[in-house]
Formats: C-alpha cells, sequence, structure tokens
C-alpha cells in the first residue's frame, strides 16, 4: 500500500544527507574519540566538528553544546541543573505552563517530591502563555522558568523570546524544550536569551537516540550520567559519533531549508485545516496562525481518536491521536484539557503533523478520507446520535 | 500489531450495527468522558432474543466487542446471553491487550443492562445481584 505519513511531530524519515553523514562512523571511522591513537583522533576530529556545525545552526559557541541521548534526557539535565544551581542559594520554586511535554512534566513531578514547589502556569484556548503571566509568577525563590518553544500536539508556538527577556530581567534562569522548533522555524539561542534549550535529532530527519542541550556559557549543567570526562563531564559515556554526525548534517540541511519549507508547509496546513473544518461539529486546536508549519490538530465531535486513527491506517494514513486510547491511561491529552477542550471532545481528537515530502495531492487525499472516517463512525456512535437528536448538547457548534 | 486479525475484522466489518425500533431491551453503559459508550437493542420473542443491534462511540476494541457480543447472544435464550463473560468476548476476538479488557466488560454490562431493561419494563422479577456493575472507572460512577 501507499503509505501516507504524516506524523512527524511523532518522528521524521532520515534525510539521505543525515544517513549519509552516519555511514563512515559506523564503517571505516569507528574510533573512540577519547583513545590517543589515529582511528580514535579520527573521531574526535569529527566530533569537533560536529559540535560546531550544531553550534553554527543555533547560534550558540561549540562549548555550550552538549550532545545527549535525545531531548528527553537533555530537559531531564536542563531542569536538574535549574534545581540544584536553586537549591544551593534557597531557591526551591519552578515555573512551567501546563502543556509541557511529559519529560518535563514527569521530572518536575519527582523535584516536587523532594521539596521543590511547582506552579504549572495555565494556557489560553490557543495554548499560549503570556509572559505577563511569567512576570507575575517569579518570585524571590524562583529558580528556573521552562516554557517550550512550541507545542507537540497543538503546534502552539510561544512567546519565548519575550519570556526569555522577562527572566533576564529578574535573574531567573529560562529553559525552553524547542525539540519540535528547532529545524522548523527559525531559532537563535543568542536572539532568544535562554539559558537552555533542548533538541532532539529525529524531529529534523535525523536519527533517533542523540540530542543536545545548549547551555549558556555561563553555567554548566548538573552531571546526568557519571562515569567519564566527555562532554566536559557532564555526560560521561563513549559518544553516539555515528548519531552526533548524522544530527549535525541533517540539522544543518534542515536549518537551511526552512525559508524553502515553510510557505509549502502553510500552504498544505492550511488547506488541511479549511477542507477539515467543513466536517459539522470540529475544531481546530492550538492558535490559527501562530503554529507550527506542518501541525494540524482538529476534535471532531462525538467519535473517539483511536478508531479513526485505526481507520485512516487501513487506507494508508498514518496519523496520531490525543485520545486516551492511544496514551495508555484514562485521560486523554493533558493538553487538549488544559486548552479547555471537555474530556468528551478530546478523545476525538486527530493530529496531522506534515514535513516537506508531502505533497498537495496528498492533502486532498487524506481531508476526503478523514471526512468519510467521521462520517463512517459517527453513523455508529451512539453519542452522534443523541447529539442529532437533542438528546445532548453539542460542544462543538 | 496492537490487536489479533479478529478484532480488527469486527472492528472494519462490525456486525449488526444499528437500532431496533421499538426494542423490548435497550441498555447503555459508559460514559462519554472515558471515550466509550455502547448501546445494545434487543428484540425479544419468548425469551429469545430474536434480533440485536448496537452502536458504540469508543476504540476499536469497544467497537469489536460489542460487535462480537451481539454475536454471541443472537437467537439465544435470555438465560444464556446472561451468562455471557467478557472474559468468552476476549477469547472469540482471540484476545485483546491488557488495557484494553475493560472494553470487553463494558460489552458484558452493555448486554446484560439491555436484559435488565427488558425485565423492568415488563415487570419481571430478577435476581438483581446479578447485575451489579463490575465496570470500575473514575468517570462512570458519577
Amino acid at each position: 500500500m501507499n503509505r501516507i505519513y504524516v506524523d512527524n511531530a511523532a518522528t521524521t524519515k532520515m534525510s539521505k544527507t543525515a544517513i549519509n553523514a552516519m555511514l563512515p562512523y559506523l564503517e571505516e571511522n569507528y574510533g573512540n574519540p577519547s583513545s590517543l591513537h589515529t582511528v580514535g583522533q579520527l573521531a574526535q576530529e569529527a566530533l569537533v566538528k560536529a559540535r560546531e556545525q550544531v553550534a553554527k545552526a543555533l547560534g550558540a559557541e561549540p562549548r555550550e553544546i552538549y550532545f545527549t541521548s535525545g531531548g528527553s534526557e537533555a530537559d531531564n539535565q536542563a531542569l536538574l541543573t535549574g534545581a540544584e544551581r536553586g537549591a544551593l542559594k534557597g531557591k526551591k520554586h519552578i515555573i512551567s505552563q501546563k502543556t509541557e511535554h511529559h519529560a518535563i512534566l514527569h521530572l518536575l513531578r519527582r523535584l516536587e517530591n523532594q521539596g521543590f514547589e511547582v506552579e504549572l502556569l495555565d494556557v489560553d484556548g490557543d495554548g499560549n502563555v503570556t509572559p505577563e503571566q511569567v512576570r507575575n509568577a517569579i518570585r524571590e525563590d524562583t529558580a528556573l522558568v521552562t516554557i517550550m518553544t512550541a507545542n507537540n500536539e497543538i503546534g502552539t508556538i510561544m512567546p519565548i523570546k519575550e519570556i526569555a527577556a522577562v527572566c533576564k530581567e529578574k535573574g531567573v534562569l529560562f529553559h525552553t524544550d524547542a525539540v519540535q522548533a528547532v529545524g522548523h522555524i527559525p531559532l537563535n539561542v543568542a536572539d532568544i536569551g535562554c539559558d537552555m534549550l533542548s533538541l532532539s535529532a529525529h524531529k529534523f530527519h535525523g536519527p533517533k537516540g542523540v540530542g543536545v542541550l545548549y547551555v549558556n556559557k555561563k553555567l554548566f549543567p548538573s552531571t546526568l550520567i557519571e562515569g567519564g570526562a566527555q562532554e566536559r563531564g557532564r555526560r560521561a559515556g563513549t559518544e553516539n559519533i555515528a548519531g552526533i554526525c548524522s544530527m549535525a548534517a541533517a540539522l544543518t540541511e534542515a536549518v537551511s531549508k526552512i525559508d524553502q519549507n515553510t510557505p509549502k508547509l502553510i500552504a498544505m496546513r492550511d488547506r488541511l485545516i479549511s477542507g477539515l473544518s467543513e466536517i459539522p461539529h470540529s475544531i481546530l486546536n492550538g492558535a490559527k496562525t501562530n503554529r507550527l508549519p506542518g501541525n494540524v490538530n482538529m476534535c471532531f465531535e462525538g467519535i473517539e481518536g483511536e478508531s479513526i486513527l485505526l481507520l485512516l491506517d487501513q487506507k494508508g494514513i498514518c496519523a496520531s491521536s490525543g485520545s486516551a486510547c492511544t496514551s495508555g491511561s484514562l485521560d486523554p491529552s493533558h493538553v487538549l484539557l488544559a486548552i479547555g477542550r471537555p474530556h468528551e471532545v478530546a478523545h476525538g481528537s486527530l493530529r496531522l503533523t506534515l514535513s516537506e515530502e508531502n505533497t498537495p495531492e496528498e492533502v486532498e487525499y487524506i481531508i476526503k478520507t478523514v471526512k468519510e472516517v467521521v462520517e463512517y463512525l459517527r453513523s455508529i456512535s451512539p453519542v452522534w446520535m443523541d447529539l442529532q437528536e437533542g438528546r445532548r448538547e453539542y460542544v462543538i457548534q | 500489531m496492537l490487536y489479533s486479525d479478529k478484532v480488527m475484522d469486527h472492528f472494519t466489518h462490525p456486525r449488526n450495527v444499528g437500532t431496533i425500533e421499538n426494542a423490548d431491551g435497550i441498555g447503555e453503559v459508559g460514559n462519554p468522558k472515558c471515550g466509550d459508550i455502547m448501546r445494545i437493542y434487543l428484540k425479544i420473542d419468548n425469551d429469545i432474543i430474536t434480533d440485536v443491534k448496537f452502536s458504540t462511540f469508543g476504540c476499536g476494541s469497544a467497537i469489536a466487542s460489542s460487535s462480537m457480543a451481539t454475536e454471541m447472544i443472537k437467537g439465544k435464550p435470555l438465560s444464556q446471553a446472561l451468562e455471557l463473560t467478557n472474559k468468552a468476548v476476549v477469547e472469540a476476538l482471540d484476545g485483546l491487550p491488557a488495557h484494553k479488557l475493560h472494553c470487553s466488560v463494558l460489552a458484558e454490562e452493555a448486554v446484560k443492562a439491555a436484559v435488565k431493561d427488558y425485565y423492568d419494563k415488563n415487570g419481571i422479577e430478577y435476581d438483581h445481584e446479578k447485575f451489579a456493575q463490575k465496570h470500575d472507572c473514575e468517570h462512570c460512577g458519577e
């Protein structure tokens, strides 16, 4: 079957550039960068070069780049860094917001159990927090503010530059989880003014299992993994040279193509949104324009998300949902609940995340197919029947 | 794959979908907040289920479980329908993932609720303990 992959927020297909950049370090240059001999030193050179490439793509200095095993590790290390530094000065208050990724939320819960006070800001209907909210929440004992750059489910882009400015003015560390944004929207750490930033290679056509924590040179991250001098002693373990070189190549390529890809992605995204909005009692989740170029997230009343995904998969469309059935818990997406969708509506969500490899023809097929699937599932849904016959009130008008 | 071929077959080609006009018994269980609701309609003649239809709001396994349950009780005496267990539904579907077992419980309960509705409407005595809800969910208790 010809498959249409529109789950690029989950992961992306590796680019040829990324694959080719990886191969030499799997074949001939297999050395350990810590070895003194030529084979090791060749690997060391590759590591230095990759660090420079990543730094350049982010507007950072090479010494500010710490390689990690991915976005979750980078997030964990960033939060522990903020928490440990704060605790040394008796500051145990951390500010974040409700739609963060679980890599942030779960670590915050752990910090809470260790005596930190965590404040999760509410978001508005689009999934946004304002710099004023952050300003009002900052206290004398605030150790860290962590707000994502763009949301992984609904694509809303946060005003992180303005939030970073508030944090700087108040002398509070600011971290941003930019996993969904790097390589998709223009980002420069110096321009943002953040102290720490997390990214993950497989979200921009790089390999899985490798990421970066950017840490401003004025501070050192806490050590997450002990055992060696790698990454300036802050992250032990023999470097994933193939993955790191591949990530550097993928990042350079993705950043260089942002200007070229963005108009194409936005055109397809907006066509999907307008096409799917023709479905009665449907609603877009997230901001209308201030959202990632490839992200579409809709709720359809009266049906459940997992069954939408299964039927779309049968028709060759690979998508995602925030329904409880796909999360493995009883509750639907915390992001959809945070923007005010009631449980029964949040269960019926569909996320489509495009890459530049998708085509306008695929978009038309998706619109047609989603319409059929929604209509079919509604035809067998008792909830839809009740809505139609007036026994239940519509939530989405 | 997440689901067996049997589950996928019943999900993509559900049996007995629809409603019955002037049904003798209608049972509904679940809550839209939890993401699943099942409604089962029964036509009963001389204690025999002569026809059964369902409509379900829910995930793939919820739809497949209702489809399978309706197949298992169609044409059967009420006494036999009341003996339908969620375990039997799961077995007939060649298994369900652990976190989806509650869908089969809903199917069992929907059948019982429909029979109970028939008993109530017709003033037929029955053992109330046999109709206790097993489904356990924070929202369904509301």
